[in-house]
This record gives C-alpha cells, sequence and structure tokens, in this order.
C-alpha cells in the first residue's frame, strides 16, 4: 500500500507543478467566466446607435414604435426611392417600408414589410423590429374589434401558469416537485462534465503509460512494485489532479463571476436603482420591481426545489466511476502503443459509448424516464453521463442503486482487463498492435 | 546451511504458443558473478523477469536463500534492465529519491546513501537537473547507482555496459567487482564474451528456450578444449614438419626467419611427451601451451551445435 501512495503522489506532484496546469487552472475560469460574461457584456455595451427610418403607408406603426438603446426609429414619408436614396448618405443605418396593402388589411401587409439597408442586418435588429410591427398591427386589430390593448396586455401580465410536476410516489408524504427547466440544464450540465472530464483525463493517463513506456523507466519501476499498483497509482493519481482542477475551477469561477457582478453590474445600476428595487414602498413599489423580486423568489424556489443532497454525492460517484472505468482501458490503450500516433485506432472504439451517451443525453432528457433511459442509465459505460443527465428527474431507487452497483462491477471488470493488457503491453517495443493480439494478451 | 543465493527448479514459461523457457535450471552461489548468456531471443530476458517477479513463470519454483521467492524479497534484489531509462522530465535528485522510495528504503537512508554516490561519482551538481539536461552517459550514471543503492544481496545486469564509453565501463566494472568483493551475487547477461571471462565465476548458456551448457567458466573452457596446442620453437620449419608423425596434425604455422610458430592437435592416444621426443631433435624449443578456447568460441560452438541437432 505504501508504495502505491509513493506512486500517487509522484504523479499528482510532478503534474500539479507543470506550466500548463497552472495556466488551465486559470484560463479555464476565465473562458468559462468569459462564456457567461461576454454576452452580458455585449448586450450592455453601448453599442453604435443605429438609426432607422420608417416608412408607413398603412400609419399603423407611425410614431408607436418603441426605440431601445441601440435602435433608434425615425418616421419618414415616401416615396420610396427618396427614402432609399437616404439610406445610401450612410446616416440611416436601415429603412423600414409597412406598405399598404389594396383593402387595408393589416393582415397582407405584415407579410410585405421590407427591411432595406446596405449591410447586412443583424438577425437582432430584425427580430427586434419585427417584435415592434407586430405589436402594433396586433393593437390595431385588437382595437377594431374593440378591445384594448393595454388591457389585455395587463391581464397576460397577471395571468402566468407555472405548473409544478409532481410526481406521485408510494408514500404521498414524500412528494416532491421537481423543476423541468432546471432540471433539464442540470442534468445537461452535469452530463457534459462528466463526459470532458473522461476524455480529458482519460487521455492523460494514456500519455502517461507511453511516456512510461518510451523513456524505458517503466521495466525499472516494475522491477519494484508490480504492474497493477503503477498502473491504478497512475489512475488514481491523474484523478486527484483533476478533482483539484475541477476544485479550482470551481473557485476561482465563482470569485471572477462574484467580483464582476460586485463592480461591473453595480456600476451599470446607478446604487438608487438598486435601493429602489430593494426598497419596498407601501404601495409605490413600481410593477417592473415585483416582478423582479417574485423572479428571485422563484428562482431560489426553483433552485431549492433540486435534490442536491442526491445529486451532489451522486455526481461526485459517477464522476470518479466513470472516470475510473474508461480511465483502466485507456492505461491498456497506452500500455499497449509505442506512441500518441498509434492510439487513434483503438481510443475510437473504446470510447464510443461515451460519445453515444454523450449524443443520447438529448433523447434521454425529453423522455428522462423511458425505458431507453433507464437501460442506458444502468449499462455501466453509458451510466456516467447518462444517469445524470436522468437524476433531476425522478429516478427510481432501484434503478440508482442497481446503475451504482453495474458501475462499480464495470470498474472492476475493466481495470481486471486492463491489468492483464497493461502488464503484457509495457514490455512490448516495436510491435504493432492489433485487437487479435491484445485479447490474447488477456490468457498469458 | 548451503551456499545457494538463488536457485530456479524446472522453470517453463510460454507467450501464446511460443516456447519462451523450457524447463530451466540454474543456481547462483553467495557472492559469486553468474553469466547469464544466449544468442538474441533465447529467452534470457524472460528468465530475469520471472526472476524479478515481473512476470510469473508457467511451472517451476524459485529460491531465494533457501525460501521460496516471494514480494518481500523485492528488497534484496536490484535490476538494471536493458530496456532502461528514467522520466526525462523529472529533477535527477528526486527522481533517485523516487525509485530509491519504491525499493522500500525511508526518506534519510535514501538521502544519506544518495548524497555518498552521487559524491563518488561526482555528480553533485546534477542534482537539480532534469534527466533531459544530461548526456546519456551520465543518465546510465544514475541509472546504476540507482540500481545498487538499496544495496540488495542479489544484482542483476542485463547488459550494463552498454551506453558507457570505455573510460566510464571501466569505472562501472570495478564498481561491480568492488560490490562483489564486499559480498553482492551477481548475476550478468551480455554478449560481450571478454566480460564474461573476465568477471564471470560461472555461466549458464541458454538457446532456443533451453539450457545448453552450465558451469564454472573453467571447467567449461577445459571441457572445450580440443586437444590443440601452441608451441614455438627457434630452427627449420621443414625440419619440424617432417619430423612429426601421424600422431599430430598440424593445424598452422608460420615463420619468420627461424623463429617459428606451430599449431598442433593431439590424434589418438598421442601425447605431450611424445611430440617432444620427436621434435626436440631438431629445433630448440621457445614456448608450449595448449590453446583454451575462449568463451566467444565457445559460445558459438554450443549454439550452432544445438540449432544443428534442432534442424
Amino acid at each position: 500500500m505504501g508504495k502505491i501512495k509513493l506512486i500517487i503522489r509522484r504523479e499528482y506532484m510532478t503534474r500539479v507543478r507543470k506550466r500548463s496546469f497552472i495556466i488551465m487552472t486559470f484560463l479555464g475560469p476565465i473562458l468559462i467566466a468569459a462564456i457567461g460574461i461576454v454576452p452580458m457584456l455585449l448586450a450592455n455595451a453601448n453599442e453604435s446607435v443605429r438609426n432607422v427610418q420608417v416608412f408607413d403607408e398603412t400609419g399603423v406603426a407611425e410614431g408607436q414604435l418603441q426605440s431601445n438603446p441601440n435602435i433608434v426609429f425615425s418616421y419618414v414619408s415616401g416615396p420610396i426611392e427618396q427614402a432609399k436614396e437616404r439610406l445610401k448618405s450612410g446616416e440611416v443605418y436601415a429603412l423600414v417600408h409597412i406598405p399598404a396593402s389594396q383593402d387595408d388589411n393589416l393582415l397582407v401587409t405584415q407579410r410585405n414589410v421590407r427591411l432595406y439597408s446596405r449591410e447586412q442586418v443583424s438577425l437582432n435588429v430584425k427580430i427586434y423590429i419585427e417584435n415592434q410591427i407586430e405589436k402594433q398591427i396586433e393593437r390595431a386589430l385588437l382595437k377594431s374589434q374593440g378591445v384594448d390593448k393595454e388591457l389585455v396586455a395587463s391581464v397576460e401580465k397577471a395571468v402566468n401558469v407555472s405548473i409544478t410536476a409532481i410526481p406521485i410516489d408510494e408514500k404521498p408524504a414524500k412528494d416532491v416537485s421537481y423543476d423541468v427547466e432546471i432540471s433539464t440544464a442540470l442534468g445537461a450540465i452535469s452530463g457534459m462534465l462528466i463526459y470532458f472530464f473522461i476524455f480529458l483525463f482519460g487521455a492523460q493517463v494514456m500519455r502517461g503509460v507511453i511516456e512510461e513506456k518510451t523513456n524505458r523507466i517503466v521495466e525499472v519501476i516494475i522491477s519494484s512494485v508490480k504492474p497493477f499498483q503503477l498502473m491504478m497509482g497512475k489512475i488514481v493519481g491523474i484523478a486527484l489532479v483533476g478533482l483539484t482542477q475541477f476544485l479550482l475551477w470551481v473557485i476561482l469561477t465563482a470569485a471572477l463571476y462574484s467580483t464582476f457582478l460586485n463592480t461591473i453590474v453595480k456600476e451599470k445600476y446607478s446604487s438608487n436603482q438598486i435601493e429602489q428595487m430593494i426598497q419596498k414602498s407601501p404601495d409605490g413599489t413600481s410593477v417592473e420591481n415585483i416582478d423582479n423580486i417574485i423572479e428571485n423568489q422563484q428562482m431560489i424556489q426553483r433552485i431549492s426545489s433540486i435534490n442536491w443532497a442526491l445529486i451532489i454525492p451522486c455526481f461526485m460517484f459517477y464522476f470518479l466511476g466513470g472516470y475510473l472505468l474508461y480511465g483502466a482501458l485507456f492505461a491498456a490503450i497506452g500500455s499497449a502503443v509505442d506512441n500518441d500516433s498509434d492510439t487513434q485506432q483503438f481510443v475510437l472504439p473504446i470510447t464510443i459509448p461515451l460519445i453515444f451517451s454523450f449524443v443520447m443525453a438529448q433523447t434521454v432528457l425529453n423522455d428522462p424516464t423511458g425505458d431507453l433511459a433507464r437501460w442506458l442509465s444502468i449499462f455501466p459505460l453509458t451510466s456516467p453521463i447518462i444517469m445524470m443527465v436522468r437524476l433531476p428527474f425522478r429516478v427510481e431507487i432501484w434503478e440508482l442503486v442497481l446503475s451504482m452497483v453495474m458501475l462499480v462491477l464495470g470498474f472492476v471488470f475493466t481495470t481486471w482487463i486492463a491489468s492483464k493488457i497493461y502488464r503484457t503491453g509495457i514490455l512490448m517495443y516495436g510491435k504493432r498492435v492489433t485487437w487479435r493480439e491484445m485479447f490474447k494478451w488477456l490468457r498469458y | 546451511m548451503s551456499n545457494i543465493l538463488f536457485e530456479a527448479r524446472h522453470v517453463n514459461k510460454s507467450y501464446g504458443n511460443f516456447q519462451a523457457l523450457s524447463d530451466i535450471n540454474i543456481s547462483v552461489e553467495k557472492g559469486s558473478i553468474f553469466g547469464l548468456l544466449g544468442p538474441n531471443g533465447a529467452g534470457k530476458t524472460s528468465l530475469i523477469r520471472i526472476i524479478n517477479q515481473i512476470t510469473a513463470p508457467d511451472s517451476g519454483e524459485l529460491f531465494f536463500n533457501g525460501k521460496k521467492l516471494t514480494e518481500d524479497h523485492v528488497r534484496a534484489i536490484g535490476y538494471l534492465p536493458e530496456e532502461r531509462g528514467l522520466y526525462k522530465k523529472m529533477q535527477v535528485g528526486e527522481q533517485c529519491m523516487y525509485l530509491a522510495q519504491l525499493k522500500g528504503l525511508d526518506k534519510h537512508e535514501a538521502k544519506r546513501r544518495l548524497r555518498m554516490w552521487f559524491e563518488k561519482f561526482n555528480m553533485e551538481a546534477w542534482w537539480n537537473k532534469t534527466i533531459d539536461e544530461l548526456s546519456k552517459g551520465m543518465a546510465q550514471k544514475v541509472q546504476f547507482v540507482v540500481t545498487v543503492l538499496h544495496e540488495p544481496e542479489l544484482l542483476i545486469f542485463d547488459e550494463p555496459f552498454s551506453g558507457f564509453d570505455p573510460v566510464n565501463a571501466a569505472v562501472i566494472r570495478d564498481e561491480i567487482l568492488l560490490l562483489s568483493e564486499k559480498g553482492a551475487t551477481i548475476i550478468f547477461s551480455t554478449h560481450r564474451m571478454e566480460t564474461v571471462e573476465e568477471l564471470c565465476d560461472r555461466i549458464a548458456l541458454i538457446n532456443k528456450s533451453k539450457k545448453i551448457l552450465d558451469g564454472t567458466v573453467n571447467d567449461i573452457r577445459k571441457e572445450y578444449k580440443t586437444n590443440t596446442f601452441e608451441m614455438e620453437f627457434k630452427g627449420n620449419m621443414l625440419a619440424f614438419t617432417t619430423a612429426l608423425w601421424t600422431g599430430f596434425e598440424l593445424i598452422n604455422k608460420s615463420s619468420d626467419g627461424d623463429h617459428c610458430k606451430v599449431r598442433l592437435k593431439m590424434l589418438g592416444n598421442s601425447n605431450v611427451n611424445q611430440l617432444f621426443a620427436a621434435v626436440m631433435p631438431v629445433c630448440e624449443i621457445v614456448s608450449f601451451n595448449e590453446v583454451i578456447p575462449t568463451m566467444s568460441e565457445i559460445f558459438i560452438r554450443a549454439v550452432q551445435g544445438t540449432n544443428q541437432v534442432i534442424a
């Protein structure tokens, strides 16, 4: 046991001291944060103000379209050729032409609206303008039927059906509601994390084994320790490296996010806006603020509706279990080849179940309790991803237990196979190994 | 009770259909230097790996100090494989500490002994360098130190001198002899027959998975001698050859003025005295000695002999 500890320590120490590890540790959170923050920044960035001219023949939108910080509407009169001419000057970004139909039918008009511009109009702008015009046409149509648009809007705002899904359990007392959106997101994210973790660090195991082989140190070491100890030491050591990196990413990302939110966002909204949001004046609370508060509360409720006490330990279990299962196989491949370039033919077949489960995750999300989802979440080569995708939804306890037992058995099995291939493979040099050859090694 | 440190009895090993070792028996005396010889692919490395418990034999027994070989004996064995190397990106000192600890030395002891060896070989300055930064010869020295550091009872060297220049090879050879004097038992596997003659007390020759020769170097050389003698004399070559009779076969002759050199083979029951009696009247004998075959010749003859039998 002491020797395995030495091996684990070496694997761990040499890796966490590497420059690439340190760079990745800091780069990772920056990238993750960037994925979250950049769109926020872009959305809030003071983009150039775009002048959009509206030539409205119907009068339905005249003076009604709402400008936003990036798009300012102004209204012009025809003829259309003259308006188009102005477009060329460069001061006008785009021209919206709302033509009148012969019988003043807005339903015909809506299909004939044209947007002219010198350069390609971005999708956001197009959608925004469409929405604005849609609203006006809607209002006009409602009005023609004697309905007040404002009234409809307020009713719409007030009515917001939110379905609480409650799985019926044998014990009704344990009714737990779960939130479909949050569950879907959570399942997808945790499945994806496990997928990348296995690929990233499984490949590291493989490369580590190849390194020992090409450096010809392996025979020196296995005269002191059993090949199995060397293999397991490497797999466990690299798992700890992965966990360390993962943990550092979580901490650093959280830190980055909170600093970002504290500094940039606060700057954006003046302090008195925030106070306004927080302060609850007896009746002066604007509709918007109430919405914000309700939304926040709902969010907290939704997040707390997830059974974190189950999800987090399970995530750790499948995270590690999946890695150990595949890590052993990656080690076996590393032992059988002489250099990185020979690995391809072996890596692909072994990772097919992994890639398959990643692809199937979408299907499973659509039907998390179906038969396909159930069996994929029990089969050990796919369960680390699929079970995590399913878990935020309702999973029967027997399924979970069976899946976990299968994963442990699967891990024991792949490790057994891998160790057989490994102990022969590491001593083979200069031979192009085939699947058949490897199969033979199982019996040595 | 016995003087045998290591013994292998009836060891068999096969890989699939390939027979790597068949019914191998060897015994290595305490404090001796044992040469394990054989052409490439004969099974030497397979046997060495079994001794190191890297692989297990299919059948057969192995004894260390009279007891069955177990995992505990790993500490008592030091192995320098033919395919050897070190972690290229790891610092020398750290790497030596790691390998020493894997052999079961504790930290302080490992450090103390490493200091001693590094001083001995003038390698102190390498401690914080990576193997990448060292020359091949330097790396080999580090490797040698790592092999012997835990002061094992049994040392196994597989082609230990490959990768060394002649100067450093001599340094390592002297170290090996020193270790032997201190009581270590050594198993040597090599193709260099002159080293075998120089160092080994006893050898075993393996060819095509079978042991074909076993014994002390002296005995084997005696066994393989062909009753051939070399004689130097002053006199006339023609007179010399006419004085010989059918009991002696002249294999080789050369002369430089009246200084002549011949190789003779005794045939039948003829002996040295008869030879002397025959040639003494015609020449003055300067030197006379028996030609004992070199290990290299024995190696080739033994291997070819068994190959022919098999063919």
